[in-house]
């Protein structure tokens, strides 16, 4: 027990703490703070507080709970909202009302809540087991198979093993090796600051499909892959993430809020219960978990957030799910690390970031990954975090140690998000590098005139950027008619197929099947227009075809008549155009007999 | 009777901040009353504690302040103020204290002025919708109940106009709850001040209004308290007495400001342009306090003036505010320049909390895609006005001209707009589709085709 020397913002200083260990959880005072070492000098620890330190005075005591900073694991999880770490927030409420107290605790997961073991099929009393390999599972929402795993760490013979009905804290088998006998409950804890061991980690090949024509299409983030977003306020970093927490077909969504605005978790929490997971219908709140540090708590639990988040996103990872991790903003994370290191006195790096920085993000992208677990399942964690860095200028140390280490980089443009252009991703300036390990899976799913499409598109949309400067000095008219086509097809590419609205039902989310469609029905308009202008109609004939407008409201189609009305618009493009052709055919026709 | 040892041991006294020295378990935040040899006291609070020390931030000025003869007693309380309906239409000092020459409150119940962080499960998502009476706020960036919406503005700006009209105007569609401003002056000079309080006293508002005021050549520390005396006093009005309470921050350069001073005092290593590493989590710490906690009839609505310095909008102040607020309202020099009140560029401004208090049954169905629409055709005017500049207008095409009408047309009649002349919500959408119905049809694909058959104004019919 040591004694409280010092109190200065988040960081105590206490004496008499031999014996403790780096990143023990401490209790510090008399109302029982919850606190972390972060530094020992002989009988001296500096601890960061999790909660407000008003209050607080020297001589007050520190008790060491001997255990690093954990999580805890167990059916229950899904549809939780938690703070940094791990508190539930609902039973916060319950105990202190609708401002947060101090000093609080509460068990992460419901003891009083009992669900139904099943025993895995082979597993029987005397088998042996080995770390991580699943003993059972929990039919936790009706889509999903929460496995029991044994805890790293505890391999051996297992006896006691019988299927019921049980408190996730009942013991449900017995585990004796290497000479010691544990008790295994369905709750493990997990450390949070260490990534968890697997057996091997694969090259990504799938695609997480989200809904999002300009991600799904032209920037996708694969499977077990990384994407970070950064951009200035304003240009939608969080609708993007909501939106992929939304309509990704990830199996389970953990959603960390760090340092960001109550009102954005509230809004989670009010419409997720509402909205349905588009693969199983079931409403989206029973595949996600919420963490939520909002701006105004405690910045060392900010710190903490993301690392709860990322262990739990593991857990599941482990029992062969498909994990997509959405943090906004690692920026303010990493500021919290930045406030800490600065109250420590440490030397300061970058912008008065930590010189460890750059370790710390490349340390918790690697975390991501598709991975053959220790219980022999294949499942992934998908990385996606919001960058906010200030003024939109992604020269910062935070911006800069996230694009070192992200394969994907979606880069959110000011501009169009002021014209009111969502999601407001450059298609100039953002990159996948994923798109060379996913083209197999492309081919094989879609054929290969999806990925031609694709290459298609964005020669178009290069094309249209490089004439657009033309015609910022020289006037439009001064183009020739076959690249004014490649202009209005740059137009059409971006303001009916990238720009997608996250508030209209039908267009929040498109399949992948209707943005093939989509893109299809688009070229054959070119093809159609460039032939066209080549057989001698003007541009002017060719910008008044009544389908362009048709063309444009695809995107309100419904799915279930993706393929009819594809077939349509594209009959109807085929006949407009023709019948441009054969009037301004004949209009030539008629003058050359006319001048004999 | 609580026991207080009166310490003389300060050891140093450097700008805001005393070293008192020889000091067993001060607790961190607590308060301390300083009191010079002439009697005169001044509050502080404990930065940094330690078993032999305590840093104490001085609310006020160090002078006068010195080694022998002044002493210090710490409180045993975290800074708590007091709050009661009674302060309804009074003037208090930066620090809490009657400056209208009235009589002292008595007050109903101590807060902690620091508040508590509103837990994010017993929030109330904000969905009702504000009428200003400002088109460019209404239509395009709509205030809704319990949002925090800065406005970016810079010096020689109408912001206090802006602000003063929006008090006068603001009110919720068919409510008759009750209302109160509270008003936080944070190093406001003293005609700013009085502005706003001729203003409040023309309209009657100044009943229902409770006015901090911190001016200008008040200690500048001080500001640090002022507009967490001012939430403290709305959370109390709203949350305990049922009011919807709009709360004004102005200007919150001034705080930000404020608040590196205290921090280079410390000390403390400097962030971007001197400000402290952790001046988001601060201003967090008041702009968070906007809100509707569920279960409690009020709500807490914040409008914060912040000055962008040199019209910098990447100056630390408005950018951190930014990833904070819930939008912003962005005005502009060109705008004025060109006579244009209220000066609000729609390009820049943002409401983040617009799609859930507009629509059918709020406000009108076609909103967002009026917005949507007006927003984008606005950008293209931007743009063929950039080309026009390069190329000159004769070389335009047909649309880009039609395009740079639509922007000068939006400017003049929908941004435009008097101080006093109030717009319903009806009638901004009027405006609005009067604008898109000299646009062809095809042009408009943000709007639904069934908005578009029911409020386009075919040539000739309208």
């Amino acid at each position: 027990m040591g004694i409280i020397e010092r109190i200065s913002g988040p960081l105590v200083v206490a004496d008499e703490m031999l014996g403790t260990k780096m990143y023990d959880v401490v209790r510090v005072g008399d109302s029982g703070l919850i606190g972390e070492i972060i530094q020992l000098r002989k009988e001296r620890a500096v601890i960061q507080v999790y909660e407000d330190t008003t209050g607080l005075k020297p001589g007050e005591k520190v008790v060491s709970t001997d255990l690093p900073l954990s999580v805890e694991l167990a059916p229950g999880l899904l549809g939780n909202i938690y703070d940094g770490i791990q508190r539930p927030l609902e039973v916060l409420e319950s105990k202190s009302g609708s401002f947060i107290g101090k000093g609080l605790t509460a068990d992460a997961i419901g003891r009083s809540k009992k669900w139904k073991f099943i025993p895995e099929k082979g597993i029987k009393n005397g088998s042996m087991v080995k770390d991580g390999e699943i003993i059972g599972h929990v039919q936790e929402t009706e889509f999903l198979k929460h496995y029991i795993m044994v805890p790293v760490g505890m391999s051996g013979k297992i006896s006691g093993l019988k299927e019921g009905t049980f408190k996730v804290d009942d013991k449900i088998a017995t585990i004796e090796g290497k000479g010691k006998k544990h008790e295994i409950t369905m709750l493990q804890r997990r450390s949070v600051r260490r990534s968890q061991p697997f057996k091997r980690k694969f090259r990504a090949a799938i695609p997480l499909i989200t809904g999002q024509r300009v991600i799904d299409m032209l920037f996708p983030i694969a499977k077990g892959g990384t994407a970070a977003a950064p951009g200035p306020f304003g240009s939608g970093k969080t609708v993007i993430q909501h939106q992929l927490a939304k309509w990704s077909d990830a199996d389970i969504i953990v959603y960390v809020g760090c340092g960001e605005r109550g009102n954005e978790m509230t809004e989670v929490l009010t419409e997720f219960p509402e909205l349905k997971d588009p693969k199983t219908g079931r409403p989206l709140i029973e595949r996600t978990v919420l963490i939520a540090n909002t701006s105004n708590m405690p910045v060392a639990a900010r710190e903490a957030s993301v690392y709860t988040g990322i262990t739990i996103a593991e857990y599941f990872r482990d029992m062969g799910y498909s994990v997509a991790i959405l943090a906004d903003s690692t920026s303010r994370w990493a500021e919290a690390m930045r406030e800490i290191s600065a109250r420590l006195e440490e030397m300061p790096g970058e912008e008065g970031y930590p010189a460890y920085l750059p370790k710390r993000l490349a340390e918790y992208y690697e975390r991501s990954g598709t991975v053959e677990s220790l219980a022999g399942k294949t499942g992934s964690v998908t990385i996606v975090g919001a960058v906010s860095p200030p003024g939109g200028d992604l020269s910062e140390p935070v911006s800069q140690g996230t694009l070192r280490v992200v394969k994907t980089f979606w880069a959110l443009d000011a501009s169009l998000a002021n014209s009111r252009h969502f999601p407001s991703i450059n298609w100039l300036t953002s990159y996948s590098l994923y798109l060379d390990d996913l083209e197999e899976w492309y081919n094989k799913t879609f054929g290969e005139e999806f990925v031609k499409n694709r290459r298609e598109i964005m020669r178009i949309l290069q094309k249209e950027a490089e004439l657009k400067d033309i015609v910022q000095l020289v006037g439009a008219e001064a183009l020739p008619d076959e690249e004014r086509i490649v202009l209005e097809m740059g137009k059409m590419l971006r303001e009916d197929f990238l720009r997608q609205s996250a508030f209209d039902e039908a267009d929040a989310y498109t399949s992948m099947k209707k943005q093939a469609a989509m893109i299809s029905t688009m070229l054959h308009f070119r093809k159609r227009a460039q032939d066209a202008v080549r057989s001698g109609v003007p541009l002017d004939g060719i910008l008044s075809v009544k389908v362009r407008e048709e063309i444009a409201r695809m995107k309100e189609i419904k799915e279930s008549d993706v393929e009819k009305s594809e077939h349509r618009i594209k009959g109807e493009i085929d006949s407009q155009f023709a019948a441009l052709v054969k009037q301004y055919g004949e209009g030539e026709r008629r003058e050359a007999v006319a001048k004999e | 009777m609580k026991f207080e040892i009166e310490y003389s041991t300060i050891e140093n006294v450097a700008g805001p901040l005393v070293v008192v020295g020889k000091v067993r378990n001060a607790q961190y935040n607590e308060i301390v009353r300083i009191k010079l040899h002439n009697g005169e006291t001044r509050l502080g609070q404990v930065l940094d504690t330690s078993s032999t020390q305590a840093v104490v931030q001085v609310f006020g000025p160090t002078d006068g302040i010195n080694v022998s003869s002044t002493s210090v007693s710490f409180l045993g309380e975290t800074f708590n103020t007091g709050v009661s309906e009674d302060m309804l239409g009074r003037v208090f000092d930066g620090q809490g204290r009657p400056r209208d020459g009235g009589s002292s409150v008595s007050y109903e119940e101590k807060r902690d002025i620091n508040g508590a962080p509103i837990n994010p499960v017993s929030r109330r998502y904000p969905s009702d919708f504000i009428e200003t009476g400002i088109s460019a706020i209404d239509g395009l960036d709509t205030l809704v109940r319990g949002q925090k919406l800065p406005i970016f503005s810079s010096s020689g700006l109408p912001h206090n106009q802006l602000v003063a009209q929006i008090t006068r105007q603001a009110n919720v569609k068919n409510s008759s709850e009750s209302f109160a401003v509270v008003f936080a002056g944070i190093g406001i000079t003293y005609d700013d001040y009085s502005y706003f309080v001729s203003e409040f006293r023309k309209t009657g508002a100044l009943k229902r209004a409770v006015a901090f005021i911190n001016l200008a050549d008040d200690p500048s520390i001080e500001r640090i308290i002022t507009p967490r005396l001012a939430l403290s006093t709305a959370e109390f009005l709203a949350y305990e007495k049922g009011m919807h309470v709009l709360v004004i921050l102005n200007d919150m350069t001034n705080y930000a400001e404020a608040l590196r001073e205290l921090s280079s005092a410390r000390e403390e290593v400097p962030g971007r342009r001197g400000y402290p590493g952790y001046m988001y989590t601060d201003l967090a710490s008041l702009y968070e306090r906007a809100g509707i906690v569920a279960g409690r009839n009020g709500s807490i609505t914040q409008l914060d003036v912040v000055t962008m310095p040199s019209d910098d909008v990447t100056h630390p102040i408005p950018d951190l505010t930014g990833y904070i607020t819930e939008g912003q309202i962005f005005m502009s020099r060109d705008l004025v320049n060109k006579g244009l009140y209220p000066a609000i560029q729609p390009l820049g401004s943002l409401s983040r909390l617009m799609s859930n208090g507009i629509g059918a049954g709020k406000t009108r169905e076609d909103h967002r895609g009026v917005s949507d629409q007006l927003y984008g055709l606005y950008a293209k005017a931007q743009d063929a006005k950039s080309l026009s500049a390069i190329v000159g207008a004769e070389a335009l095409s047909d649309s880009d001209k039609r395009y740079l009408k639509f922007g000068d047309d939006f400017e003049n009649k929908f941004l435009k707009q008097g101080f006093y002349e109030r717009r319903s919500i009806e009638d901004t959408l009027e405006i609005g589709w009067d604008l898109l119905s000299e646009m062809p049809e095809g042009e408009l694909t943000r709007l639904k085709k069934e908005f578009i058959a029911k409020y386009y104004k075919k040539k000739g019919t309208a």
